[in-house]
């Protein structure tokens, strides 16, 4: 556990006028300045923050109208009123039970399945079902093929007519570059490494399980991130479930995002460590809870925090925001706390050479402590990364527990992550890596429960396949459909989208938005990743 | 044509109203017992309104500005209490 804290002192030690380095492009004095705007002005104008941002970091998020609020609201009314109904049917053996319940012998113990999740499970998932897992039979590009099923019993079994529809335009895959292929230079890299290597390690990293095919990964992502050093992991969510517990224990403070992701929550959680959350991309919010940790230390002994961990991920792919990044790593630096960047959606995606949430707003990649990533999104492959000061990847080498009991990357995987990141470095010959499109995730707010499972079915008709979400991955009222763009749809698939979603939210009355025109950002189109949410 | 397309639209409400009370989640036959149960209620609140809409805007005109005997009040209480219903 000391390991870290000595990098990152040593990173920190040059003392400044007002705690921040100077590290950006072009000389920027740019600092933290302590007189920021009051907490109930979220300021994002260049000039008040100081010279952090280059240029306008504008982001626009619509309320929902009251009108809708209140027919969310009627809409689970009723389905709760007709769940207990069905509660009680199935109690009573009115109806046949076809959910789990406790057997007979244990009726008298605690209760199982009695608590809201369960209910709503029961009674309202079950019934929209159909929307989600549905099986695909072909590679996930831009196009896919799905296995059609149907449900004679209201969606608690489901059985395969036999029939495939073919071409289901894709807009749920995280495959923003194209590079979830079957054919090509990765595809051809990675079958030649797979008759070399088999696709098995049989073995965790620190036993017979690190390849030559391992290090050269690490290496490469070291270079391709601007970091010291790198370690890769088999998959992206045991990244930072099982790495965070090796960096922060009792004793220490995580301040985490509201709306951040389940591993780093169950990351969080999992080390034992006291976790306080700020509000989503609030600055006022996250220095006010550091000021506190800093003035009041532990709860009861009144002691200094052994260590402060900043938990944030690069773009939140629920909401759609991206992190104020400079002015975390200001407050960091003032605080003399640790940065924890998830950048699962950002990496490949955000800035000119696809570097990530750092080079987007044109940052020093020391300034970060902790730069974690996965490998599923942007690469096509899957697992995680975590880059940062050499001291500390060999920490972690020894004490995460991902190194010690997982096993390690299949080699095949590990050679699709190696090709696909040097076509975007631009290594591999061609140009590729200068023609990337960016990656859009949009999402779109549906809020009633049964325009979720009407939008997933009547998309489905119109032959285009897209992620609806709802409870928990999200407030129980705001339920959302999301729509991941990649590099591999072209003009006209995103066209043909395009109208069928219009057509849709017609239909459906989705349109909730008040603006005659959805407010664009002013980045051009093809260089960044943006969010927004619209209709 | 417009009949066509006026019936449409009113397709077009229902919808819009299967979808905002979840109707459009239930099985058939909780359908029907929601639908029934809905215009039983707005069958016997607009019964109730027919009844008594006349009497309440009666005795409403009846308390105009210039003041009352107190008997009257107690008249038209009466009258509104027996009212067979």
């Amino acid at each position: 556990m000391e390991r870290p804290e000595r990098a990152a002192t040593a990173l920190g030690a040059q003392p400044r006028a007002n705690g921040c380095s100077g590290a950006t492009h072009g000389g920027l004095r740019n600092g933290y300045v302590r007189g920021l705007p009051a907490p109930d002005a979220q300021i994002n104008h260049i000039v008040h923050n100081g010279g952090l941002y280059k240029r306008p970091f504008n982001e626009a998020f619509e309320e929902t109208p009251m009108l809708v609020a209140v027919l969310t609201y009627v809409g689970y009314g009723v389905l709760t009123l007709f769940g207990y109904l069905r509660d009680f049917m199935r109690q009573w053996k009115i109806e046949k039970c076809q959910n789990a319940i406790e057997r007979e012998e244990q009726k008298d113990f605690v209760p199982l399945y009695q608590d809201f999740e369960n209910f709503y499970t029961r009674n309202l998932y079950m019934r929209i079902r159909d929307t989600w897992n549905r099986p695909i039979c072909s590679v996930p590009g831009a196009k896919v093929d799905m296995m059609e099923r149907v449900s004679h019993d209201y969606n608690w079994t489901f059985t395969y007519t036999g029939r495939v529809i073919k071409g289901v335009i894709n807009m749920g895959s995280y495959n923003y570059l194209g590079f979830a292929q079957n054919d090509g230079t990765c595809q051809k890299a990675a079958a030649k490494v797979l008759s070399q290597y088999g696709a098995g390690v049989c073995s965790s990293r620190q036993e017979m399980g690190n390849l030559d095919k391992h290090e050269e990964l690490e290496k490469l992502v070291a270079r391709f991130l601007g970091v010291e050093s790198a370690m890769a992991y088999g998959m992206g969510f045991a990244t930072n479930s099982m790495n965070i517990p090796a960096l922060v224990g009792k004793g220490c403070l995580i301040l985490s995002d509201e709306l951040n992701h389940a591993s780093l929550v169950l990351g969080a959680r999992l080390s034992g460590a006291a976790i306080r959350i700020f509000k989503h991309n609030n600055m006022q919010s996250l220095e006010k809870l550091l000021k506190d940790a800093i003035v009041h230390g532990q709860p009861r002994t009144r002691r200094p925090w052994k260590k402060i961990l900043i938990l944030v991920e690069g773009i939140y792919s629920m909401e759609g925001s991206i992190v104020r990044l400079p002015e975390v790593i200001a407050l960091k630096k003032k605080y003399k706390s640790y940065l924890y960047l998830d950048e699962a959606h950002s990496i490949g995606a955000l800035g000119p050479t696809g570097r990530g949430v750092v080079e987007y707003f044109g940052l020093n990649p020391e300034d970060v402590d902790v730069m974690m990533g996965t490998f599923t999104k942007s690469f096509g492959a899957a697992g995680g990364y975590i880059g940062g000061k050499k001291e500390l990847i060999d920490y972690l080498r020894t004490h995460s527990h991902s190194a010690v009991y997982a096993t390690s990357l299949s080699p095949p995987v590990v050679e699709q992550i190696i090709t696909s990141m040097k076509c975007i470095m631009g290594e591999d010959g061609t140009t590729f890596g200068e023609s990337l499109q960016s990656a859009l995730v949009l999402t779109s707010k549906l809020q009633l429960p049964s325009k979720m499972g009407a939008f997933g079915r009547e998309m489905l008709k119109r032959n285009i396949g897209v992620v609806v979400v709802g409870f928990p991955a999200t407030p129980i009222i705001e339920s959302r459909a999301r729509f991941c763009l990649s590099a591999a749809h072209t003009k006209e698939m995103l066209d043909t989208a395009l109208k069928e979603i219009n057509e849709v939210g017609d239909l459906l009355q989705l349109k909730y938005s008040r603006h005659r025109l959805v407010p664009l950002l002013d980045r051009p189109f093809d260089e960044t990743t943006y969010e927004e949410t619209e209709d | 044509m417009d009949i066509k397309s006026t019936k449409n639209y009113l397709y077009w409400l229902f919808c819009q109203f299967e979808l905002i009370t979840c109707s459009y989640l239930m099985e058939p036959w909780e359908k029907v017992l929601f639908y029934t149960f809905n215009t039983t209620v707005l069958a016997m609140v607009a019964y109730t309104a027919y009844i008594f809409f006349p009497v309440h805007i009666s005795t409403a005109f009846q308390f105009s500005p210039c003041p009352q005997h107190s008997s009257s009040v107690y008249r038209v209480t009466a009258q509104l209490c027996s009212h067979p219903h």
